[in-house]
């Protein structure tokens, strides 16, 4: 059993390391159309941010609503950084210029995160998602009023594009940073911390667990990596538009973390693969005339999805299907186990000792009272 | 250090109006298990939450060994050394039951592994993991758990929920430990279980235990002094079965 769960914690590593060297092996080779490259790095962009935004939604219970506008910080801060980086000095459009751009944009992605969670995390629930969301859109904002020559305006900031032929592979590793990072984090007392207060912020606090603290590091981390897949947008267009990080794209990420089921980094991935493959593909599909379809097809095959992933109808329908009862199934059926068993009934108890009855003591209950909820903040 | 480990002095809240606990003076002593009595709303549970910092009281003030803790958050209070239960359980529901005593472990300062060093899997991390680990079962010997450490703590039954949350309070190595009717909903076995064990916790951890119940057996059976209010105010104060068969604490109970 112990073993099972320790070896259950790596998999996902696996899966991303075999993944990143397939996808590697088949670029080198040229196998690989540019497309498709362009695919990867838009996936792994996302499952960045989903695992991150999983981070709070999932993990600490909170809803934000403004994951975008970090995103959207990191990638103008960090696409400014690379650009005077490369323009202005020897390092040119060269791996460290990156490195030194996603830790820029990390930081201010962070920073904003410790700025805006500080006021905004003494709000709870459809509150702090409101602030969240109107933060988003601030910062959208900010950028797409900002100086032609600082950063572009309207018209969005001019960022190098990596050599793509590379981009998704430093994208499979920030994926893998940002693993560690979420499961080690959660899985040590940090993490116990964190679960406690989704759980329940009352006893947490009563158990001495400082909750704001640990809510603004959540939201600290969670922007952090918000603004490197932020860096490695920009780092995938040539040009980044402030209007792409609009509150629908906060929607999108969340919708990923819904999907992949609250508090599942692996399910924020697959969900993040799934959605993002369903944009692009969309997109090139339906073009044309049928370009209008787009939005309303991926709506559809969103609802079916949820549809699928908790409608009790379809729960029975896939705990009748999986792959765990098709194996069953392919066994040979055994009807003695129950049938031909005719000491079953002998086994079961039908008759209540009446000493026992006259035993328990009754007057106990009296003492009982109901239970009335305590409120948790001062009720007038 | 002061004689008492609690002393409040003439606390009491108003809510609005309504003077929800006037006036309350308790004096508990070190190593005493101190009842607190009273009909349904009559503000027992409110003390508790001004005890802990849910509540600041409107007037009066309380100490915990000679140090005034009014104005402290929840956190704060906790760390001072006051640690509760709840009257309807608050457990950490999707968390297995060892761990819901780890997260109690968590301010203790031999527990100590910054956030830096559990990313990156320091040799301090496994070290207080493990130190953690066997802390928490030694702590759930005691409340009679250790065998369902591995289980949720929403699918325990009700009578070990209440353990839990006092091996929970326990995890945060208190001075004075206040419990919010432990015994109710308990089955009369378990109510006398729950006796002894509220008995070896005091002795072994040298602690103060202020209770609130409502199963006068149980208050028999534990507690030397009581405390009993009526809408919010002292009724009667001092030795269990004087004030059990105080006429005017007779009248407050059946009505009359």
């Amino acid at each position: 059993m112990k073993k099972n769960i320790q070896w259950k914690n790596f998999l996902n590593y696996f899966v991303v390391v075999i993944l990143g060297i397939i996808f590697t092996v088949l670029t080198m080779s040229g196998g690989l159309s540019t497309s498709f490259r362009y695919l990867l790095e838009q996936i792994t962009i996302a499952a960045i941010a989903a695992v991150s935004l999983s981070l709070v939604v999932g993990f600490l219970g909170e809803l934000s609503l403004g994951h975008a506008g970090f995103m959207c910080a990191g990638a103008y801060i960090g696409g400014k950084v690379a650009y005077l980086l490369a323009e202005n000095t020897g390092l040119g459009n060269s791996l460290i210029t990156m490195i030194i751009a996603l830790v820029v944009g990390a930081i201010v992605a962070a920073v904003l995160g410790l700025v805006i969670g500080l006021p905004a995390l003494r709000l709870k629930g459809d509150y702090l998602a409101i602030v969240t969301l109107a933060f988003g859109e601030i910062v959208k904002f900010i950028f797409m009023n900002s100086d032609k020559k600082t950063f572009g305006g309207a018209l969005g900031l001019d960022t190098p594009r990596f050599n793509s032929k590379y981009l998704f592979i430093v994208g499979f590793v920030l994926i893998l940073i940002t693993l560690a990072v979420v499961q080690n984090l959660m899985r040590s007392k940090h993490g116990r911390a964190i679960t406690a207060i989704r759980d329940n912020e009352i006893a947490a606090r009563a158990t001495g667990i400082n909750v704001t603290k640990y809510k603004l590091i959540v939201f600290m981390i969670s922007s952090m990596f918000a603004g490197m897949a932020g860096v490695l947008y920009s780092y995938a267009n040539y040009t980044i538009q402030s209007s792409k990080f609009d509150y629908n794209y906060s929607i999108e990420i969340l919708v990923m973390v819904v999907l992949g089921g609250m508090g599942s980094i692996n399910g924020s991935m697959i969900a993040a693969t799934i959605i993002t493959v369903l944009n692009v593909e969309l997109a090139t599909i339906l073009t044309g005339n049928l370009a209008v379809l787009q939005r309303l097809v991926y709506s559809l095959i969103l609802i079916l999805l949820v549809i699928y992933n908790n409608a009790p109808a379809f729960k029975n329908f896939r705990e009748k299907n999986n792959f765990r009862a098709l194996a069953g199934r392919l066994r040979p059926h055994n009807p003695s186990r129950i049938d031909n068993d005719e000491g079953q009934w002998a086994r079961i108890p039908t008759k209540i000792k009446m000493d026992e009855i006259l035993s328990t003591d009754f007057a106990k209950v009296d003492s009982f009272s109901p239970d009335k909820p305590d409120k948790p903040e001062g009720g007038h | 250090m002061s004689e008492y480990v609690l002393e409040t002095k003439d606390l009491g809240i108003s809510f609005g109006g309504l003077k929800a606990v006037q006036d309350v003076n308790l004096s508990i002593k070190r190593r005493q298990l101190y009842g607190l009595v009273g009909p349904n709303g009559a503000g027992k549970t409110t003390i508790f939450n001004m005890l802990t910092g849910v509540y600041q009281p409107t007037t009066g003030t309380f100490y915990l060994e000679g140090e005034e803790l009014k104005g402290l958050n929840q956190e704060k209070i906790n760390h001072k050394g006051i640690a509760r239960t709840f009257q309807n359980i608050r457990l950490f529901n999707n968390m297995s039951v060892i761990r819901n005593v780890m997260v109690g472990l968590h301010n203790q300062p031999e527990f100590k592994c910054g956030i830096v060093s559990s990313i990156f899997r320091l040799p301090s991390y496994y070290k207080t993991e493990k130190a953690m680990r066997e802390k928490a079962k030694s702590i759930l010997r005691i409340v009679g758990l250790e065998d369902e450490r591995n289980n949720l703590a929403c699918n325990l039954p009700y009578g070990k929920q209440r353990k839990l949350e006092i091996a929970r309070a326990l995890a945060t190595n208190p001075k004075l430990l206040l419990l919010d009717e432990p015994a109710a909903g308990m089955n009369p076995q378990e109510t006398a279980d729950l006796v002894e064990i509220v008995k070896s916790i005091r002795d072994q951890f040298d602690l103060t235990v202020l209770l609130i119940e409502h199963d006068m057996k149980f208050v028999a059976g534990l507690c030397d002094e009581i405390t009993v209010l009526n809408f919010g105010t002292v009724l009667a104060q001092g030795k269990t079965n004087d004030c059990l068969n105080d006429p005017e604490v007779v009248k407050a109970y059946l009505g009359g």
